[in-house]
C-alpha cells in the first residue's frame, strides 16, 4: 500500500495515511473474525476420542453359510453376509450396466473403481457393507425378514432393493452400501475400520 | 409506536423513570393506547396465543432442562423419571409436549389468517418475512426437541432429516459428519440438539420482538384490508387496544387454554407416536418412520419428488422442493400482484385459497402414510400421485395463481372505510 503513496486516488486525491489506516484496520477484523470463528465451527467435528472409536473385532467364524450378522461400527450398523454359493454367483452374473450406481463404493479401493462384485469384497464368501441405507439412513431387512427383489436386502421406508452384493438395483437410494475399511487378521477374525493397506504399514498381521 | 404518544406520567416516581428510562411509555403505547381497527375478528387472536405459548414452553423448558439427562444411555430414562417420579413432572412434561403441538396449531391458523386477508402485502413486508423466519426456528426447535426423548422415533427422524443434508452436492458428507459430530446420530449429536434446543426459543422470543416492532409501524391489517385512515378520522376507524382487545384476546387464550387442557390432563400422549415409548436403537429402524404431524406436509413434499430433474437426482430434488416450500413465503409479497389485500374481495382467488388449504390439509394426509397405499382403497391411485397432486398445486398457488389473478381477476367492490365497514354493510 505505501508504495503506492504519490499515485492519484480514484477521486483525483492522494491516499492519505487514514486511508490506509481504515483499509488495514477492516482488512485485519475480517481475517480476525474468521480466525475466531473457525474453533467454534470446527468443535462440532467428531472429537478425538470418537475417531479413536475407530475400528472393532469380529469372529465371522461364528456365521454359517447362508447367514448373516450385524455389528456395530462408529453408532451405526454393520452387515456380515457369509454367502451361498449360488449368491456369489449371482452377484457375480451382473452386468455393470444393470446397477443405477457403477461404482464399488469401497472404502478400500480408489474412488470410481467399478462397482462389480470382485471389487466389493475381499473373499467372495464374506460380504461386509455398512447397514444404513444411503437413501435416508433406515437399517434395510435382511435374511430372515426381507430380501426384496434382488434377494439381498430390502429397506422398509422407501421401498429400496439391494443385491447380494448389496449394490443398489430398485428405489430412491443414489448408492450402493459401502464397503468399510476392514482386513483379515486371521482365517476367522475381521478387523474392521482399517485397510489392509493400512493395517500392514501399521504393523498388524494381516491374513 | 406509530403516531405521538399519549403517555401522561401521573406519579412523581414514573415521571423520574420516564425521563431516564420511557419503558413504561413503550408499553403503554404499544398494549394500552395502541389505535387498533375496530372491525378485527377472532381470527387476530391467534398472535396473543402465540406469545402465551412461547412462554409456557420457555417456563416448561426450563423446568424439565432441571431433571433431564442429555446422554444416550440415560436420556431415555430420565424422560420417563420425569413423568412418574419427579413431583408435577406429569403436568409439566404433559404442557411441554403438548404445547409444540398448539403452538404449531395457533401458527398455522395465524399463517392461514395473514394468507386470506393479504397480510403480507405493502407496507407489511417485513413484518410477514420476520414471522417466516420465526416460523422456521419454530420448526429446528421442534425437530431438535423431539430428538430429546430418544425414543425409536426421536433417533430415526434425526437419521432420515440429517441424512437429508448429505443429498447436498460436494459438501453433503462433511456437512453431516459436522451436525452429528460422529459418524451416525448419537451422544453428540443429542447433546449438541440439547444445547440448541435451549438457546433457540430465546432467539425466537428476540425476532418476536422485532415481528411486533415491525407490526406496530403500519398498526395491525384487517378482515376487510383497508389502511385505518389518518388524522382525525382514525378515531373512527380504530380502538384503543386495551380494553378492546387485551379483552378479546383474553377471552382467546382462555377457550384455547381449555382446549390445551383437555389434551395436557385426559389425552397426554394422543399426538405421539407409540414408537417412542422404545428407547433408541441405532440396528432396528421402525417399520414405518413418520415425523411429529406439523411436519407431515412437507414430509409429504419431500417424498413426491420420486424422479430426476435434469442434473438434480430425486433425493436432492426432494430436499430443494421441501425447503422451497417454505423459502417461497419469503418473496410471497412480490409474487401476489393484486393491490387488494382481503380474499373477501377476491371472488375467484378466494376459491383458490380455500382449495389451497385443503391442499395443505391433503398434503399432511400424504404425509402421515405409505406413499405406495392406495388412497380410500382406489386400485393404482397410490398416495404419492395425489402428494405429486397436491405439492403442484401447492407451488402454483404461489407461482402461477397469486401472481395472474392479481391481473386478470375484477376484485368486488370495497366499503370506503374501516368505519363504513362496522357501520354499514361490510359485504358492500
Amino acid at each position: 500500500m505505501t508504495e503506492e503513496n504519490g499515485a492519484p486516488g480514484a477521486d483525483g486525491q492522494e491516499p492519505s495515511r487514514r486511508d490506509f489506516i481504515y483499509i488495514a484496520a477492516g482488512g485485519a477484523a475480517a481475517v480476525g473474525g474468521g480466525l475466531v470463528a473457525w474453533p467454534f465451527i470446527d468443535q462440532m467435528n467428531p472429537a478425538a476420542d470418537t475417531l479413536a472409536l475407530g475400528s472393532i473385532r469380529v469372529d465371522v467364524s461364528v456365521v454359517a453359510v447362508g447367514s448373516e450378522v450385524t455389528v456395530m461400527w462408529r453408532g451405526g450398523p454393520v452387515f456380515i453376509r457369509h454367502r451361498t454359493e449360488e449368491e456369489i454367483a449371482e452377484a457375480q452374473s451382473v452386468e455393470l450396466d444393470a446397477l443405477p450406481d457403477e461404482e464399488a463404493r469401497n472404502d478400500n479401493l480408489p474412488t470410481g473403481t467399478p462397482g462389480t462384485d470382485a471389487n466389493r469384497v475381499l473373499r467372495p464368501e464374506f460380504l461386509i457393507v455398512k447397514g444404513n441405507c444411503t437413501h435416508l439412513g433406515c437399517v434395510p431387512l435382511g435374511l430372515g425378514a426381507n430380501t426384496g427383489d434382488y434377494d439381498g436386502w430390502y429397506c422398509p421406508c422407501h421401498g429400496s432393493h439391494y443385491d447380494t452384493s448389496a449394490r443398489i438395483r430398485r428405489g430412491p437410494a443414489p448408492e450402493n452400501l459401502p464397503v468399510p475399511d476392514y482386513f483379515f487378521e486371521t482365517e476367522t477374525t475381521v478387523k474392521i475400520g482399517l485397510s489392509p493397506e493400512e493395517a500392514s504399514n501399521s504393523g498388524w498381521a494381516v491374513s | 409506536m406509530s403516531g405521538p404518544s399519549t403517555y401522561n406520567p401521573s406519579t412523581g416516581i414514573e415521571k423520574w423513570l420516564d425521563d431516564r428510562l420511557p419503558i413504561i411509555r413503550l408499553g403503554y403505547d404499544s398494549f394500552v393506547d395502541f389505535p387498533t381497527p375496530r372491525n378485527l375478528n377472532y381470527w387476530w387472536t391467534f398472535g396473543g396465543i402465540l406469545a402465551v405459548f412461547l412462554m409456557i414452553q420457555i417456563v416448561s423448558g426450563i423446568v424439565l432442562a432441571m431433571h433431564y439427562v442429555a446422554h444416550e444411555d440415560y436420556a431415555f430414562e430420565s424422560v420417563q423419571r420425569i413423568t412418574r417420579d419427579v413431583p408435577f413432572g406429569w403436568l409439566i412434561q404433559s404442557m411441554h409436549a403438548n404445547g409444540a403441538s398448539f403452538f404449531f396449531v395457533a401458527v398455522y391458523l395465524h399463517m392461514f389468517r395473514g394468507l386470506y386477508y393479504g397480510s403480507y402485502k405493502a407496507p407489511r413486508e417485513v413484518l410477514w418475512i420476520l414471522g417466516v423466519v420465526i416460523y422456521l426456528l419454530m420448526m429446528a426447535t421442534g425437530f431438535m426437541g423431539y430428538v430429546l426423548p430418544w425414543g425409536q422415533m426421536s433417533y430415526w427422524g434425526a437419521m432420515v432429516i440429517t441424512n437429508l443434508i448429505g443429498a447436498l452436492p460436494f459438501i453433503g458428507d462433511a456437512l453431516r459428519e459436522w451436525l452429528w459430530g460422529g459418524f451416525s446420530v448419537g451422544q453428540s449429536t443429542l447433546n449438541r440438539f440439547f444445547s440448541l434446543h435451549y438457546l433457540l426459543p430465546f432467539v425466537i422470543a428476540a425476532v418476536v420482538g422485532l415481528h411486533i416492532w415491525a407490526l406496530h409501524v403500519p398498526g395491525n391489517g384487517n378482515p376487510v384490508g383497508l389502511e385505518t385512515r389518518k388524522g382525525k378520522d382514525n378515531k373512527k376507524d380504530t380502538l384503543p387496544f386495551h380494553p378492546y382487545y387485551t379483552v378479546k384476546d383474553g377471552f382467546a387464550i382462555i377457550v384455547y387454554l381449555m382446549v390445551f387442557a383437555v389434551f395436557v390432563f385426559f389425552l397426554p400422549t394422543v399426538l405421539g407416536h407409540a414408537d417412542n415409548y422404545i428407547e433408541a436403537d441405532p440396528l432396528v429402524t421402525p417399520a414405518h418412520i413418520v415425523p411429529e404431524w406439523y411436519y407431515l406436509p412437507f414430509y409429504a413434499i419431500l417424498r413426491a419428488i420420486t424422479f430426476d430433474i435434469g442434473p438434480i437426482d430425486a433425493k436432492l430434488g426432494g430436499v430443494l422442493a421441501m425447503f422451497g416450500a417454505i423459502g417461497i413465503l419469503f418473496v410471497l409479497p412480490w409474487l401476489d400482484t393484486s393491490k387488494v389485500r382481503s380474499m373477501r374481495y377476491r371472488p375467484l382467488t378466494r376459491w383458490f385459497f380455500i382449495f389451497f388449504v385443503v391442499a395443505a390439509l391433503g398434503l399432511g394426509w400424504c404425509g402421515a402414510v405409505n406413499p405406495d397405499d392406495f388412497v380410500l382403497g382406489i386400485t393404482g391411485f397410490k398416495f404419492l400421485y395425489l402428494g405429486q397432486f397436491l405439492t403442484f398445486y401447492y407451488f402454483a398457488y404461489f407461482i402461477i395463481v397469486l401472481p395472474v389473478m392479481g391481473i386478470i381477476e375484477k376484485p368486488k367492490e370495497r366499503p370506503a372505510s374501516i368505519e363504513a365497514a362496522v357501520l354499514g354493510s361490510d359485504k358492500a
